[in-house]
């Protein structure tokens, strides 16, 4: 700040902030949002509403306001109404199992005296390694004839798990699960720590054993974690592809483990139908954030 | 504690770590059998149904070499992206006073629940029909460019540093990038090394929006060509299994490796604060 230009510093001082400099280093950060998160969020909104089909580079086309026409399509279509059916299947196995196991398995390994950095490794690998790899193991265990079925002998399911209409969105839901735990395990074992020691002490004094204090200390000690991670599992229960793409080959059989995602690229860009594909992201948009809503609402934070 | 629940915690924690790295232990048994076995007695090395065909098999198929490179230019392309503009980002929240920081740091927080499955549409129309940025690395590296996470946990960790010690060098005369790249980069590198990590798996193993964004095999990063042989050319190979298995245990091999060297920085406190803001 020099002191001849003493009002001139103060007024730009009032309008920018102490430190203009920190909006030129947020300038490119702030840029990226805008045109490639907030824009394009507006853009699919503004396509579901619009009869918009893929024209020639360069080429000026029409596309006329259409009302809800692409929400109609999308909704009296029986594949995407099966899709959804499909994801609330997955949600129903995986986001249960997912809050307990993680829970279970931090609540464990905060305790584990030996091997700590080890069992940790080995919770965390399968949520750092793609998807695309563990796939192909899954492909190999889960096959008609594969390890897991000669485990199960007479037990085995006919037809297999991954082309029966039955098993197949349960069997990608516990894929899920074991892909995930681990970033979920990592969000307890750091929500742990924040639980007051004197708690289990207190509890142990008062006669609980370790059952009674996980329920009566652990649980409710967690319960923002256990908010985030119901979020988080039913936000990439929502945005499931890959699975069904390769594990079921393309949302199979007949359909019983197609996703909205799946539904929405194969509509999109295989059918040249990208305003339809729109329609279908904003329902499903629409309906994680009841759900996120509904979940906060009753695990939530209750003063 | 009783003696009991000692050993009931020893074997939950055993089951899990069993069932966890029990897939990664079969990927690598299965990528070198000669003939797929998958009975039990599949699951043990067997000498005579040993061989490394399987790797020569996969590579004839897709270029494994060039789907590495293409896989580490899209991270490579990320991880710059993050380290630059991130760090200036999670700087200036942490440690200078300017209009429109609170809104910055909303819109970093805002932008972790931004649904991808609304976007892929809009992001294809834009930047593969209009930009014309298809087949290129440039289209596949926009979207994931400043990776929000890590300039969330980079303010956290800026904040954390003593505001007094930027006072002082600043009356020293030193300007904010020389602060920040003498004084605050060098403190917090952990942070840093957290920041990477993270910011590594994401592009590394990212399917759905570089397999829409590249056709031409020559660009794909390793996770596409992997999952196009997978879906279309599995079937026509002698063993698709050992080879499918081969080519997942080389993507898989470079991210658990750096996870397991750096597995010491990958802790709760530093990625919880992240995800938590």
């Amino acid at each position: 700040m020099t002191t001849t230009t003493a009002g001139g510093a103060v007024r730009k001082r009032r309008i920018l902030g102490r430190h203009p400099l920190g909006l030129l280093f947020s300038a490119p950060y702030l840029v990226f949002v805008l045109v490639v998160l907030a824009y394009p969020l507006g853009y699919a909104v503004w396509i579901a509403f619009h009869d918009f089909f893929f024209a020639a580079p360069g080429a000026t086309v029409d596309r006329p306001f259409v009302g809800l026409d692409n929400f109609v399509t999308a909704l009296t279509d029986p594949a995407v109404l099966q899709s959804f059916r499909n994801v609330g299947v997955f949600l129903i196995i995986n986001v249960p199992l997912t809050v307990v196991l993680s829970l279970l398995l931090a609540t464990a390994l905060n305790r584990a005296v030996h091997f700590r950095t080890f069992l940790r490794v080995s919770f965390y690998v399968p949520y750092v390694t793609a998807s695309v790899a563990v796939v192909a193991v899954w492909l190999f265990l889960f096959n008609g004839d594969g390890l897991v079925n000669q485990i199960l002998g007479p037990l085995a399911p006919d037809p297999s798990w991954l082309i029966s209409e039955q098993w197949a969105m349960p069997t990608i839901a516990i894929f899920v699960t074991w892909k995930q735990l681990g970033f979920f395990i990592l969000l307890y074992l750091a929500a742990l720590q924040g639980v007051p020691k004197e708690l289990y002490e207190s509890a142990s004094t008062d006669g609980a054993g370790a059952v009674r204090s996980f329920f009566s200390v652990t649980v409710p000690g967690v319960r923002p974690a256990t908010v985030l991670v119901l979020l988080v599992s039913t936000v990439t229960g929502a945005n499931l592809f890959t699975e069904p793409y390769l594990l079921t080959g393309g949302g199979g059989p007949n359909g019983a483990s197609a996703s909205p995602v799946l539904i929405m690229y194969q509509r999109g860009l295989q059918q040249g139908q990208p305003d339809v594909a729109a329609a279908i992201g904003v329902v499903l948009v629409v309906l994680v954030l009841i759900i996120a809503f509904l979940q906060n609402r009753f695990v939530g934070e209750r003063d | 504690m009783s003696r009991f629940q000692v050993i009931l915690r020893g074997i939950v924690l055993a089951l899990g770590a069993l069932l966890f790295l029990f897939p990664f232990y079969y990927m690598v048994i299965g990528s070198l059998q000669e003939q797929p076995d998958p009975t039990v007695a599949g699951a043990f090395p067997n000498p005579a149904n040993l061989t490394g065909q399987n790797y020569v098999d996969i590579n004839e198929r897709i270029n494994l070499f060039q789907g590495l490179l293409n896989s580490g230019i899209f991270t490579g392309g990320v991880l710059l992206g993050t380290m630059v503009f991130g760090v200036l980002v999670g700087y200036a929240l942490a440690h200078l006073e300017w209009r429109g920081r609170g809104v910055t740091f909303a819109l970093a927080l805002l932008v972790q629940v931004v649904p991808f499955q609304l976007l892929i549409i809009p992001l294809y129309v834009l930047i593969a029909r209009d930009y014309g940025l298809s087949d290129n690395y440039v289209g596949m590296i926009l979207p994931y460019f400043i990776n929000s996470t890590a300039v969330i946990i980079f303010r956290q960790y800026f904040l954390q540093l003593p505001r007094e010690l930027f006072e002082a060098a600043r009356i020293d005369g030193a300007s904010e990038l020389q602060l920040l790249w003498r004084i605050a980069v060098p403190l917090v590198r952990p942070a840093l090394i957290t920041a990477v990590l993270l910011t590594f798996i994401g592009p590394w193993n990212e399917f759905l929006w570089p397999f829409l964004i590249t056709k031409d095999a020559a660009l794909q990063p390793l996770a596409v060509s992997l999952a196009n042989y997978i879906s279309n050319v599995a079937a026509s190979a002698a063993n698709p299994f050992g080879a499918t298995l081969a080519g997942a245990g080389v993507l898989a091999a470079p991210v658990v490796v750096l996870f397991i060297v750096f597995q010491r920085y990958f802790v709760s406190t530093n990625i919880g604060s992240g995800v938590k803001g």
